[in-house]
């Protein structure tokens, strides 16, 4: 059963998306850039919740647990550099 | 009815996440950038699994008795604990690196941080 709502849902979340890809994009610095990016992993965690939902998978919304875990080690380690190293 | 009640939470839940890219766009500096964002993608993805949720419990009470849906509602519940638990927290590790690598906030008044760093 697909549910088209949660269809045109997700392809709103994926305009968001697109916006924060600007701001990776034309960022004046650095932390600019790994706040687009933090942005953008949060948005697509929501676009897989979405379309996990829409085509009756578990295995989608599995990955999105993954990828918000993972994610979210990524920006501590990104975070770690900025900062000078470990102290 | 139960279809309002999903297409409500999905319309909170997507205009929220499109207003946090348009303030990542709109904001002078870093982190203002950040307040925009992560709060706003924290709570519209909450509003998003409601409606996921919603829709399963819907779907297994009152279209299908299959076990699936509970595991679909399950694991969405977990997603948008996890994302509370750790957004705050890398918004925070963020904010801080960006204010140690010499960022200053615009147009500050006043910076409890100088010096302290």
């Amino acid at each position: 059963m697909i549910a088209p709502e949660f269809f045109y849902a997700a392809l709103i979340v994926m305009i968001g998306a697109f916006l924060a890809l600007l701001r990776v994009f034309f960022g004046p610095s650095v932390p600019d850039r790994v706040v687009g990016v933090d942005t953008l992993n949060t948005l697509i965690v929501a676009g897989m919740v979405l379309l996990g939902a829409a085509y009756d998978r578990t295995i989608y919304i599995d990955i999105a647990i993954v990828y918000a875990l993972l994610s979210y080690v990524g920006t501590l380690a990104i975070a770690k550099y900025l900062q000078g190293g470990l102290e | 009815m139960i279809e309002w009640l999903i297409g409500i939470f999905l319309a909170i839940g997507v205009i929220f996440n499109l207003l946090a890219s348009i303030g990542l766009l709109r904001f002078p500096d870093v982190y203002t950038r950040i307040h925009a964002a992560t709060k706003c993608t924290t709570f519209g993805t909450i509003f998003i699994v409601l409606a996921t949720v919603t829709y399963a419990i819907y779907s297994y009470f009152w279209v299908e008795k299959d076990p699936s849906w509970i595991t679909i509602g399950i694991h969405s519940a977990l997603v948008v604990i996890f994302l509370v638990l750790t957004n705050p927290v890398g918004a925070h590790a963020l904010g801080r690196a960006a204010r140690k690598s010499g960022i200053l906030p615009y147009g500050a008044v006043i910076d409890e941080l100088e010096g302290r760093l």
